[in-house]
């Protein structure tokens, strides 16, 4: 079922990219190098865990996981915030 | 029931989120519905019970806190350093994961164990290879191409031993071998994440930094079917699906397949170009200028050497001053131009340049015959005509931007070194080049300079 669920969301994956411009190929890679971070999801679980190796493991890699997500979003949103067309406020 | 449910709210965000970045008037907005998914997706996991809330406060402000410092800080030009650190996290944050779950519960199915070795394999890759990456853009390793002796027969020894701990892991044994496998695994993978960046030369960076893109997404959906959870496997493989299609478009870009970036090629021959005839014929500052004032049509074209010398203010300067005078003014951007995707259009963005005023080469090339002066700023490779002159060029099939086509084209460079590739550029001696020596925001300042002046 999970197999099912992977291989459509890489066909959608191809398809919504497919067509990007390339002046936006920086901010949607950091973009979706932010979603990346999902793996949060699954240091939370892990940092939860009952034997101490698996919570110092999984503490680890949610304090990666927060600055890959932090780390992202923040940074596309600073790009796109200085992508403006003619029309828009100078400076 | 209700975290599944939160898990397809998210999923859908992030799908709406990608696909509204991928336009420029809804990109700001769909960056923050993609990062609407992910609170979505983390809130509900948090909810869910049975979490040790000490220390995930801990993590989520440690790491909150170096990502905001992070995100806040980076100049413009460090960019693609950032990216890669990023991405690297990412990718060591998956197989962290995926190994605290099996140290939790050794004993799985072997599908679990297969999704466990992907997770870590891949992950290790991602993380090493991007710090190399980082390495080589902030200049702490040398960005040419680097190859170790025997390089080849180390990186396939590397990637056999890692295929054996990897059938070893999968194959129902003891968890003393397990333990053992996975710390092969992990050293193998790790180093070769190393040294398989290492002879990767500067000019394909672009194509490096988006396939460790694709790396970080598809290590995600990997510790996704360690966990059984449908948000890492969804949002993970939509990551690694764009991050390859990226990458194939930066392939495409450079004519050129991802197993020649990756298994030498260019970098690894450098000798094969012809010897380039011809004198240069540099150009004085106010011979410029007179260029330049009677110059109705202008396309500047951005390289590298432009984020080096942080010269984009300068050269959005120069283009005001131009249209002041009556030209138009476009900025062409090659796809590769840069050391990540997009690179220089976050510059000029920066610079406060229109996003209008960007072509692509498709956009400008049929035309450039009309264009009066070609302005290059740093850029070599992507203009260089033995793309299409030289069969013999490596670089020969490369979609180039034709200035040399352009009734006048300025070469501003600091020397007359040949780039990254290590190709010999016929443009500098064609009839139509004038060089303009020196550091390209000096020269770009003092041309803005002597149109202030007149």
């Amino acid at each position: 079922m999970m197999v099912f669920v992977f291989v459509l969301a890489l066909f959608l994956g191809v398809e919504l990219i497919n067509k990007v411009p390339s002046q936006l190929h920086t901010p949607l890679m950091s973009g979706s190098n932010a979603i990346s971070g999902i793996t949060l999801v699954g240091a939370l679980i892990a940092a939860s865990s009952d034997t101490a190796v698996g919570s110092v493991l999984g503490v680890l890699a949610l304090v990666f996981a927060t600055v890959n997500v932090v780390g992202g979003y923040l940074v596309t949103d600073r790009m796109l915030q200085m992508f403006k067309p003619r029309s828009g406020p100078e400076q | 029931m209700a975290l599944e449910l939160a898990y397809v709210v998210a999923a859908v965000l992030f799908i709406l989120g990608i696909k509204m970045l991928g336009r420029a008037e809804t990109a700001r907005r769909g960056n923050v519905v993609s990062a609407g998914g992910m609170l979505v997706a983390v809130v509900a996991t948090l909810v869910s019970g049975g979490m040790a809330w000490t220390w995930i406060v801990v993590g989520l402000v440690v790491g909150g806190a170096v990502g905001t410092v992070a995100a806040r800080t980076v100049q413009m030009t460090a960019m693609p350093e950032l990216v890669a650190l990023l991405n690297g996290s990412g990718g060591l944050a998956s197989m962290l994961v995926a190994t605290a779950e099996w140290w939790g519960q050794p004993v799985g199915s072997p599908l679990r164990n297969v999704a466990i070795v992907l997770a870590i394999w891949v992950g290790s890759i991602a993380a090493s290879g991007s710090v190399m990456a980082w390495g080589k853009l902030a200049g702490r390793v040398p960005g040419r191409s680097v190859r170790l002796p025997a390089h080849a027969f180390v990186s396939v020894a590397l990637f056999v031993a890692s295929l054996a701990a990897a059938v070893v892991f999968v194959w129902p044994l003891p968890s003393g071998l397990m333990a053992l496998a996975l710390g092969v695994l992990v050293v193998t993978a790790l180093v070769l994440g190393v040294t398989q960046v290492l002879p990767i030369g500067g000019a394909d960076m672009p194509i490096v930094v988006s396939l460790l893109n694709a790396s970080s997404g598809l290590a995600a959906s990997m510790a996704g079917f360690v966990l059984d959870n449908s948000a890492l496997v969804v949002a993970g493989s939509l990551v690694g699906a764009s991050g390859f299609i990226l990458t194939d478009i930066m392939c495409r870009s450079m004519n050129r397949s991802l197993a020649n970036v990756l298994f030498g090629g260019l970098s690894a021959a450098p000798s094969g170009s012809a010897k380039v005839e011809g004198d240069v014929q540099p150009i004085g500052m106010e011979d410029a200028y007179y260029i330049l004032e009677a110059a109705a049509n202008v396309v500047v074209v951005p390289g590298y050497g432009m984020a080096v010398a942080q010269a984009q203010h300068a050269v959005r300067e120069l283009a005001e001053q131009l249209e002041a005078n009556g030209a138009e003014v476009r900025y062409a951007i090659h796809p590769v131009a840069g050391r990540m995707p997009g690179h220089m259009n976050v510059l000029l963005a920066e610079a406060n340049v229109a996003y209008e005023q960007l072509v692509e080469p498709d956009d400008v090339n049929p035309t450039m015959d009309t264009v009066d002066v070609a302005i290059v700023i740093g850029a070599n490779d992507v203009v260089n005509p033995a793309a299409r002159e030289d069969a013999g060029s490596p670089l020969y099939g490369m979609p180039i931007l034709n200035v040399d086509e352009a009734r006048t084209t300025f070469v501003l460079k600091r020397s007359m070194n040949p780039g990254f590739s290590g190709v010999q550029n016929p443009l500098f001696v064609k009839p139509n080049t004038r060089m303009l020596f020196g550091d390209a925001k000096e020269t770009v300042t003092a041309l803005v300079s002597e149109f202030k002046n007149a």
